[in-house]
């Protein structure tokens, strides 16, 4: 699989902080890659050296296979952006927006600008949207017009940094169906987030950022694997230790760690020694799990010196 | 790209309604002027207004000298601050890169709107001027009379008044070059405009001070009014040449210096 987002050795430096110190991306083909990262930690900075808004201090950035920034002319009007949240001139209507920005650079017609504008606004939901200013819309509906002049020419790649801010449950849903249908068409997207629940339901590949470096790159279905244990649930948790001797790895009120990738072994085990069972599952790390173990405490906290 | 800029400064209706402000002054004092019959004596206040209550056709030129020490200045500053902090601060510069828009063409596209905001304001003033002149004064239909005493043809009125307001129009590039410059620097639109109107108190403060004759001659405000030449017989041409060099120089400079900070700058806005 050809790479969309490459980066190699990728550095940010202000001064004496490197916000972003040294990462690898590596974002395949019809990925839904997710971006994780507490507050801080360097993703907006990293998802602005890709798009060509801030300039690396070291390393290199390719995008669908070209440098940036200097190919951003050919490879920018191929990739949908949202970086830090919608922006629109508030006076203008949404129509007017989205015409705006879409005359505002190469690779988007003006004979099918109208029609790409109603199928667009068509996909956020916002089809039926009047000449109100944009300064009337709700935070939701910004986001949903951001959202809209991302697609607007169709990309190859979409890169959303956090693309649910200020929506409601069901309009997140919605979004998540949009970009999964998109991402079916055949649109690699890249998602940035600090939702960890959101890119469960939604990547395939993950990287986790923490305090600038990138500390874990890899397929979600692999970082959630089973572990090898089972968990079981029982009213009995004491007797669990007896029946089954020297493979507890652990008990918590009354769900108990088993050793065992075999459910129905370790529930034949139980059963046939009286122990009653009320759930048994296998054991799987969650992403937050997986998360938490790979990256420090959260970057917006100030620790007192000691 | 440069039409999209245009659409957006000349849909804005705080566009319309800063013409609006700027024509509301020389309409005032003509209503005044009217209203009262007293002209200022020629040689004080304002070039030409001490002429309108006999020529209307000269209230055009007196509309424009009236807003060009100050009004027409801060609207310029006020619109080329706002090019692109203004963007910066509603967040739709990074949008605009991302589209891309490329850096250079967005810069070039910014400083043609603000030139084209200059000329219409120019020449909006310059229009309603002519409207009031000619309702509320005689217009002389022989022409007019130069500074200089003697008499000028209609024909020669008209093309020296339009070679006013071109050489008005220039002399303001220097201010748009200024808030441009700014514009790069900052995020906030209104610190590139006080920075660009600091820039002409400074310059205007200068002027009047004899211990800063030697330098004088390189203040950006130093020719403005030397469009008041245009109109003497023949015309003196040596301060206005000298104004166009000099504004010539700012702008170049000022651009060079803006799209050099601009192509090379993180947009963290």
């Amino acid at each position: 699989m050809s790479a969309v987002i490459r980066t190699t050795g990728l550095v940010k430096r202000y001064g004496r902080l490197r916000a972003v110190d040294g990462i690898d991306l590596d974002v395949r083909a019809g990925d839904v890659y997710g971006f994780l990262g507490a507050n801080g930690s360097g993703k907006t900075t990293t998802v602005r050296m890709l798009l060509g808004l801030v300039l690396p201090t070291a390393g290199e950035v390719e995008l669908l296979g070209e440098r940036m920034p200097r190919a951003g002319r050919r490879v920018l009007p191929r990739v949908g952006a949202l970086v830090e949240g919608p922006a629109h001139h508030g006076h203008l209507s949404g129509r007017a927006n989205l015409s705006l920005i879409d005359a505002a650079g190469p690779g988007g017609s003006g004979r099918t600008r109208r029609a790409r504008i109603e199928e667009v606004l068509d996909q956020v939901g916002l089809g039926g949207i009047d000449r109100r200013p944009v300064r009337a819309y709700s935070l939701g509906m910004r986001q949903r017009l951001g959202l809209a002049a991302a697609l607007l020419r169709r990309p190859e790649l979409l890169v959303l940094d956090e693309p649910t801010n200020g929506l409601d449950p069901q309009g997140i849903t919605e979004i998540r169906e949009l970009l999964l249908e998109l991402n079916r068409r055949g649109t690699t997207v890249f998602l940035s987030s600090h939702l960890l629940a959101e890119v469960e339901q939604l990547c395939t590949r993950v990287g986790v950022l923490d305090r600038g470096r990138l500390v874990l790159q890899d397929e979600l279905v692999r970082l959630t694997a089973p572990t090898g244990a089972t968990v079981v649930s029982t009213p009995e948790a004491g007797r669990v230790r007896a029946v089954l001797d020297g493979r507890v790895l652990g008990v918590d009120g009354d769900r108990v760690v088993v050793r065992g990738a075999d459910p129905a072994e370790v529930n034949a085990r139980l059963v046939a020694a009286g122990v009653p069972v009320s759930a048994l599952a296998l054991q799987r790390p969650t992403l937050e799990e997986v998360v938490l173990a790979a990256a420090g405490t959260s970057a917006d906290r100030v620790e007192a010196p000691r | 790209m440069i039409g999209v800029e245009l659409r957006k400064l000349f849909r804005r209706p705080r566009t319309w309604a800063t013409i609006a402000v700027l024509n509301a002054l020389p309409v005032l004092v003509a209503v005044l002027l009217q209203l009262t019959d007293l002209a200022p004596r020629p040689g004080e206040g304002p070039p030409f207004l001490s002429a309108v209550l006999t020529n209307g056709a000269l209230f055009p030129l007196a509309a424009l000298a009236i807003v060009l020490p100050l009004f027409l200045p801060i609207a310029v500053a006020v619109v080329a601050g706002d090019a692109v902090a203004g963007e910066a601060q509603a967040g739709t510069l990074r949008y605009l890169l991302v589209r891309p828009a490329g850096r250079t063409r967005l810069l070039v596209a910014k400083l043609l709107a603000v030139v084209a905001f200059v000329l219409v304001t120019v020449l909006v003033v310059a229009a309603v001027g002519y409207v009031v002149g000619a309702t509320l004064f005689e217009a002389q239909p022989t022409g007019g009379t130069s500074v200089s005493g003697t008499s000028l043809s209609q024909e020669e009125l008209a093309g020296r008044s339009l070679l006013a307001i071109g050489y008005v129009t220039v002399s303001m590039l220097g201010v748009a070059a200024f808030g441009l410059f700014f514009s790069t620097l900052t995020d906030s639109p209104l610190a590139a405009a006080l920075g660009a109107l600091a820039v002409l108190v400074t310059s205007s403060l200068l002027f009047t001070l004899d211990a800063a004759s030697p330098i004088a001659p390189y203040l950006p405000t130093r020719y403005w009014l030397a469009f008041v030449d245009l109109f003497r017989d023949p015309v003196l041409w040596r301060d206005v040449v000298r104004g166009l060099a000099l504004q010539g120089v700012y702008v170049g400079v000022l651009l060079a210096a803006a799209w050099a900070n601009f192509t090379t700058k993180d947009v963290t806005s």
